[in-house]
């Protein structure tokens, strides 16, 4: 099962050199890998249909409790088969209608590694790899979206579909951790065991409601479902795939993943249905006012996919049998109904719908795989559809509210076969209209899909029993938690939904012939529908992108006195809160112990910290800080913290250097800054003082019990050895070492540019110092910033120092 | 600075400052020292040595210049924690092994000393890449 996984995103990487090498041939070539996983799955639905559950389990993290482990049960067996099959069409058809595409190869690879993706996570036991599998389908959608990245359109539309379902993504994640939380456990197989309690604990709503926002923006369920309609920008190919079968449908798949454990909850079906109808009505409605094929076929998948969340959250076995049933149709004619708009479009030029008119002459297969595809989602026997909407109505009757629900589950199908009708027959039907491109028939590898896709239909709904029984039945076994047992036929006599069937097909054969009207109708109060949840996420994006400039602006202004400013500020700030709202009680210490020499000390450090402040000249400042870091030392000997007292010795020295060869270079001292703002820096240097003081006060052993215990103890056992602080330094904390000198690293190669750039700039045009090219990048960096204009002005003012500084004081006025 | 005095010094404090070093560095495991003090003597002695003969001079010193100094001592501190996933123990644990020499005895060497080294490499070669531009105008 794993190999089968990785199969496909192996595979991925060799698909780009594959293409080179067979041009023509690599689709075909590429359909055989998930051509031989769906027969490899095939042969499970015996055992599955049964009642068997395959597992595969690796260790991953096994200290946290992480396993990489798979299982196949009858859901994910529906599942992937599905994404198997249509990987086969897909990837066939993706050859002919790209083809001489420069970047097929990367369209295979995309392919491949969503298809992979989809695998893992219907595949996928762990919460955490279902998770992993998830983001990595949104992360290739968004590669498959963008596919022709140099439109706008195209990564304006990736990137809403990223960032909706990744935002999506994020909430999931929590929602998923608050689940594990609250089963004690990471694996769906033992949380699903354990539902009753589950269900129970205070955690589980919570978490219910950050993995519906996951589902539904996955599933494009309302207000969520606009990012799935814009997303037709891809190639049809990608669209067929992603929209009709497979992506869109994994937010599905973790509803009824999640069904055994939640189903029957008040806010579990309360949220899907609702939320479901909703979508299933408006996709409906919507699908009616678009004239593009692909919009249609767009709108009335996002109908598809809130009826299926409405039956999930309905529940109970027919509700649960209509959904996989309503899955697995869907999936074969949207998914025919797809491929042909590619080939209508790839043949005609065209997806406009009101240019489109008796194509049956030119593309005689084309238009009988859209006629039974047509036919199959207006739901007319003998096709798969009829069967599955049968059982949805039955479905409906047998539901709560069940009035409302089967209303509005007969206006959306109304709206449906009047959308069939436009998408499927309408195009084909009728006078022969002049065309972009003069229409002729499609290839093979674009007819393969559509007509093996209709065939499945037929043959489905005129046998089920040939493996689709077996096949549904598994799959609601696994989302009931019990066993289903599904015995779908053509003819169930005269019923009540059967009737619903008889209205359904006659209103929407009304709808379709006014339809012109409806479109008139509705294009009047056009102005109301388009403030809707698209306009909110343009308004949000703006909104985080201007408070991303706002703050950037305000924290990351180029003065390096702000940075140093807001940096003791919010160390401040932080840790006087937590030292208030704590209270600590202060210790009291004895005067009487204090020695002369510490008295010497001190007073010394005042006066040299004074002498910093006052002192005119700038190397006696900095000679004076130099002496309260010696002085600093001199403390830490006192204690006995010779280590410390060594690097702070050494550190003081190198800094005393580095300040007198940096204020070298610097103009003579002047006072440049504002009253106010000395004033202001005064109080924050006072209140750090303060604070620090207050820190030492109250950071006593009484207080806060020491953390060195640990250290003291196995230093020498675990350490090999007696310095404890190298000990801590190389060992124990040998992490944290490892971090700070990479940042001493970064900073350092960050001053050098600085100091590179000043002297290219110094010695003008003719300069020949070698720049090699991240000195470049950085100085093009650098010159945007504050500092970089201030360099200008330096060199502008021209004065008879020694050139400028990027590093300068910075105190302009 | 022309100092006769400070540059007849230099040239004999240079060695034994790196020795120094060298020794604080090695020393450190058991006594104060280590890699981040040893780094900081080192690259305080290469300034001393630029202070009494130039920078030119210390850049003709360096056996390394700075940013390849920063370079192999991450690379050395980083390598030094990987030991020990081939000895099936996690990232970063601390491998050590007695090594007998005759006549002296047991010495403990460990990956830590390593990473020590790394430490110290890195510390004075960040300090050097400050510091020797900044001398040298």
């Amino acid at each position: 099962m794993t190999v089968a996984i990785l199969s496909g995103f192996v595979l991925a990487l060799l698909a780009p050199t594959l293409q080179r090498v067979a041009d023509r041939r690599a689709g075909w070539a590429l359909a055989l890998l998930p051509l031989i996983l769906s027969l490899y799955f095939a042969t499970f639905l015996k055992a599955i249909g049964s009642g068997e559950v395959f597992h595969a389990r690796h260790e991953w993290v096994p200290s946290l409790g992480i396993h990489l482990s798979f299982t196949l049960d009858g859901l994910s067996l529906l599942f992937a088969l599905l994404i198997n099959g249509m990987g086969v069409l897909v990837l066939v058809y993706a050859g002919g209608y790209m083809a001489g595409h420069p970047e097929l190869g990367r369209l295979y690879a995309f392919l491949l590694m969503f298809m992979a993706s989809m695998l893992g996570l219907v595949l996928a036991d762990s919460l955490l790899v279902l998770f992993v599998f998830w983001e990595l389908t949104s992360f290739s959608s968004y590669l498959l979206i963008g596919f022709d990245h140099d439109r706008a359109d195209a990564r304006a539309a990736a990137l809403r579909a990223l960032l909706v379902t990744g935002g999506g993504g994020l909430a999931l994640m929590a929602g998923l951790l608050l689940l594990g939380q609250a089963g004690g456990s990471l694996e769906l197989s033992s949380l699903t065991t354990q539902a009753d309690t589950l269900r129970e604990h205070p955690l589980a709503t919570p978490a219910l409601l950050l993995i519906l926002v996951g589902a539904f923006t996955k599933s494009a369920q309302f207000p969520f479902h606009f990012w799935l309609p814009s997303a037709m920008e891809a190639p049809t190919p990608i669209s067929a795939y992603l929209h009709s079968a497979t992506m869109v449908k994994a937010g599905v798949y973790l509803l009824s993943r999640l069904s055994p454990v939640f189903a029957g909850s008040d806010v579990w079906i309360g949220t899907l249905t609702v939320v479901g109808g909703l979508t299933m009505l408006m996709g409906g409605w919507l699908a009616l006012l678009q004239s593009d094929l692909k919009r249609i076929l767009a709108y009335s998948t996002v109908s598809a996919l809130g009826t299926l969340t409405m039956f999930l959250g309905i529940g109970g076995p027919l509700a649960v049998q209509a959904a996989m049933a309503f899955l697995l149709g869907h999936a074969l004619y949207k998914g025919a109904l797809f491929l042909v708009a590619g080939a209508v479009d790839h043949e005609t030029g065209t997806r406009d719908v009101d240019r489109l008119s008796g194509l049956r002459r030119a593309m005689p297969f084309t238009a009988l795989a859209a006629g039974i595809s047509a036919l199959s989602m207006a739901g007319l026997p003998p096709l798969f559809g009829f069967i599955a909407k049968e059982l949805s109505y039955e479905a409906t009757l047998g539901a709560a509210w069940s009035t409302c629900v089967t209303t509005a589950a007969v206006v959306t199908n109304i709206l449906l076969v009047a959308a069939a009708g436009v998408v499927g027959l309408r195009p084909f039907l009728g006078q022969t209209l002049p065309t972009p491109k003069p229409a002729h028939e499609a290839p093979l590898s674009l007819l393969l899909g559509p007509l093996t896709l209709s065939v499945v239909s037929i043959a489905s709904g005129l046998i089920p029993a040939m493996g689709v029984n077996e096949l549904l039945s598994a799959a609601s076994t696994s989302v009931l938690g019990q066993p289903a047992d599904i015995d779908l036929a053509l003819w169930h006599g005269v019923t009540p939904a059967l009737g619903l069937s008889a209205i359904t097909l006659l209103g929407g054969v009304g709808v379709f012939a006014s339809r012109g009207l409806v479109r008139k109708s509705a294009s009047c109060c056009g102005r109301v529908s388009s403030w809707g949840p698209a306009g909110w996420y343009e308004l949000a994006l703006r909104r985080m992108n201007g408070l991303a400039v706002g703050q950037t602006q305000l924290l990351q202004s180029g003065y390096l006195r702000y940075y140093l400013m807001m940096t003791v500020a919010a160390t401040v700030g932080l840790t006087g809160y937590a030292l208030l709202g704590r209270g600590t009680p202060a210790t009291a210490w004895n005067w009487f112990d204090v020695k002369f020499y510490e008295v010497g000390l001190v007073a010394l450090m005042l006066l040299a910290t004074l002498g910093a402040l006052l002192l005119k000249s700038r190397l006696a400042a900095v000679a004076s800080l130099g002496v309260v870091g010696y002085c600093v030392s001199l403390v830490f000997v006192l204690y006995g913290a010779p280590d410390l007292a060594m690097t702070q010795f050494l550190v003081e020295t190198l800094t005393v250097i580095l300040f007198v060869l940096v204020f070298y270079h610097l103009p003579e001292s002047r006072i440049v800054s504002e009253t106010s703002a000395r004033w202001r820096d005064a109080v924050l240097a006072l209140v750090t003082g303060v604070l620090m003081t207050a820190l030492v006060l109250v950071g006593t052993p009484e207080n806060y019990p020491p953390i060195s215990e640990y250290f003291v103890e196995h230093s020498v056992t675990r350490g090999h050895g007696r310095n404890i602080v190298n000990v801590i330094l190389v060992d124990f904390r040998g992490l944290d070492t490892l971090g700070e000198i990479t940042v001493l690293s970064v900073a350092a190669v960050g001053v050098h540019a600085l100091l590179k750039l000043r002297r290219r700039s110094d010695s003008g045009s003719e300069t020949s110092v070698a720049g090699p090219a991240p000195v470049e990048a950085a100085g093009m960096l650098t010159q945007k910033t504050p500092m970089g204009e201030l360099h200008q002005e330096d060199r502008d003012a021209g004065d008879d120092r020694r050139g400028s500084s990027p590093i300068r004081e910075g105190d302009k006025p | 600075m022309t100092s006769l005095i400070l540059r007849t010094a230099t040239r004999f404090l240079l060695p034994l400052l790196v020795l120094f070093s060298l020794f604080l560095l090695v020393r450190g495991h058991h006594e104060p020292g280590g890699g981040f003090s040893g780094g900081l003597v080192a690259a305080a002695a290469f300034v001393l040595y630029g202070l009494a003969f130039g920078i030119a001079e210390v850049r003709k010193a360096l056996p390394l210049d700075p940013r390849t100094l920063i370079g192999s001592g991450l690379l050395i501190a980083v390598t030094s924690t990987t030991f020990s996933l081939f000895a099936g123990q996690p990232l970063m644990t601390s491998l050590w092994w007695k090594v007998a020499i005759p006549g002296f005895g047991d010495l403990d060497l460990g990956t830590p000393l390593l990473f020590d080294l790394g430490v110290y490499l890195a510390v004075a070669g960040v300090t050097l890449l400050i510091i020797l531009p900044l001398a040298e105008e």
